[in-house]
């Protein structure tokens, strides 16, 4: 078993067509929707954490980029700016998972990607702007 | 048996100096008593880094050809004060550049301001300058604009006037909905409290009664070399003090100066307080001559024995009824969860203290390799229990 987030990006011409629920019928792939949205311009972006088998889970992705739509690794996503941190621990206060926590003796701030659902609610709470989106 | 600061200079000098850190003289204390440690340590170092909003910066422009006397000036879009001189300008650390929707869309960014201006000076980036004057005949010019970095003007201060507070409030919220506060972002219902000092480390909390800190005490300040000149505002010394002597509500403050041309971005850092406005992140360090065995016995204070008061930011914070929900120590909010009425909260710095600990490290070693000589306070501050000798 593997479990992975990545990010979709939909073009336009595919935003409504059912290409996810097809992970689960043909692909045997189990998803949790971490983030959904559709753009201004009609272009999709979908946040999904995919379980299943390694090999169906590559087979399910090739599947999905044959359709035209981008696949990323969700840790990618949000980034801390290591120069620009300064550890004030104004993130904890916000952060629903524990991808934000304090080491108690260094009282230094960590950032795990593995376990940031990209809600954003770091983003503008720290005060230096030291997490940063990239999409 | 005391020691004076000029001796301990003298042994700075000679490069013989006993010079710990805040977290380490609690060891030294507790293993050899407060006598015997005051004898082995020279000096404890002290520091701190977190947002300070009465802060800025004094710059002496230079004058442009024809000469001017500028009425109204921006730098990089922030407004600045020019009400003193031709040439001399004042940036406040929260002042907004023009066009910022502030808080028109609730909770609002706030991305560039006078602290952001000021560390882009520091890190030695170009900035826009845009002056305008009504014209006099000796200073006829009426337009300036020009990009200039910190390295192009002829004098730049940080002028702080209100620093490095001894004590603060712990923040919560006893409403039903978020709130946006200088204090960051706190849940409703007592979501979580968040705190903002360096406890132990922090620079009054361990010389409580102002015994060796004055004016002209020489501070590590944005990363190079500053002075307290004088109390800061809001400077209150009859606070209650726990058994130590430590106040156990926000009590004294300090105004620092020093030449921005040595300072580091690493210290001095703008930020955007979502829904409140811009700041400043400074970093500041004390070095704390040992004196005596009072003076050290101040300094070992711990994180276990200082308490802040906890305060709902919802109604009792801005509508200043003074009400203190509770107390806790620095102890427990460093653990990350507090115990308040029977609720377990979590807990956020917004002081570093891991920067804090950077400051402390630095100053030792500034002092230990001779570089750093202490000041000789020719005034003390203002101190209502040391004066009346209440403690
Ligand atoms: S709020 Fe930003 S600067 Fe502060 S610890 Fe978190 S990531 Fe670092
Ligand atoms: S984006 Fe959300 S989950 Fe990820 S680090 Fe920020 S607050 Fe935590």
């Amino acid at each position: 078993m593997v479990r992975h987030k990545v990010v979709l990006h939909f073009p336009h011409e595919q935003v409504d067509k059912p290409i996810v629920s097809k992970l689960v019928r043909d692909y045997n792939l189990d998803f949790n929707i971490l983030k959904a949205s559709i753009t201004p311009r009609e272009e999709g972006l979908l946040v999904l954490e995919i379980t299943g088998e390694e090999a169906d889970y590559d087979r399910g992705m090739e599947y999905i980029r044959g359709c035209g739509v981008s696949v990323q690794p969700l840790s990618q996503d949000i980034r801390r700016n290591e120069e620009r941190c300064t550890h004030c621990g104004a993130c904890l206060a916000v952060c629903p998972t524990d991808a934000l926590s304090a080491d108690r003796t260094t009282m230094e701030v960590r950032f795990d990607d593995e376990e940031c659902v990209a809600c954003e609610l770091c983003v503008k709470v720290c005060p230096p702007r030291a997490m940063e989106i990239h999409y | 048996m005391g020691k004076t600061i000029a001796e301990i200079n003298e042994r700075i000098k000679r490069g013989e100096a006993v010079v710990v850190t805040a977290e380490e003289v609690i060891g030294i204390v507790e293993e050899k008593g407060t006598a015997q440690a005051a004898r082995e340590v020279d000096v404890v170092t002290t520091g701190t880094f977190g947002p300070m909003c009465s802060s800025g910066a004094f710059v002496n422009l230079g004058h442009a050809q024809p000469r001017m006397k500028i009425h109204r000036a921006w730098l990089n879009e922030v407004p600045v004060f020019c009400g003193i001189a031709a040439v001399d300008i004042y940036i406040g650390a929260t002042e907004m550049a023009e066009h910022d929707p502030l808080n028109e869309v609730f909770p609002g960014e706030f991305r560039y301001g006078g602290g952001h201006l000021i560390e882009d000076l520091v890190a030695g980036k170009s900035v826009r300058l845009r002056a305008t004057s009504y014209g006099t005949d000796c200073y006829p010019n009426r337009s300036w604009e020009r990009d200039l970095t910190l390295a192009d003007v002829k004098e730049a201060w940080l002028f702080n006037p209100r620093n490095a507070y001894q004590n603060y409030n712990v923040a919560v919220n006893l409403s039903d909905r978020v709130i946006y506060t200088y204090m960051g972002v706190l849940r409703p219902n007592l979501g979580n409290a968040n705190y903002c000092s360096a406890g132990q480390l922090s620079p009054l909390l361990n010389d409580p009664l102002f015994r060796t800190i004055g004016i002209g005490t020489r501070i590590f300040l944005g990363g190079g070399v500053g002075y307290v000149v004088w109390h800061g505002t809001q400077h209150n010394t009859a606070v209650p003090r726990g058994p130590g002597g430590a106040p156990t509500r926000p009590a004294g403050t300090i105004s620092v100066i020093g030449d921005l041309k040595g300072m580091n971005p690493r210290y001095l850092t703008g930020y955007s307080i979502l829904g409140y406005g811009a700041s400043l992140a400074v970093g500041i360090g004390i070095p704390i001559p040992v004196l005596d065995e009072e003076v050290i016995r101040a300094a070992a204070v711990r994180d276990e024995d200082l308490v802040a008061p906890v305060v709902d930011y919802s109604i009792d914070y801005p509508q200043g009824t003074g009400r203190v929900l509770g107390e806790v120590t620095y102890a427990q909010l460093k653990s990350g969860s507090i115990d308040l009425e029977g609720k377990e909260i979590p807990t956020a710095p917004l002081s570093s203290y891991s920067r804090a600990r950077e400051i402390a490290e630095t100053l030792k070693d500034w002092i230990a390799r001779g570089r750093f000589l202490l000041g000789e306070p020719v005034e003390l501050l203002p101190c209502e229990a040391r004066e009346e000798g209440v403690v």
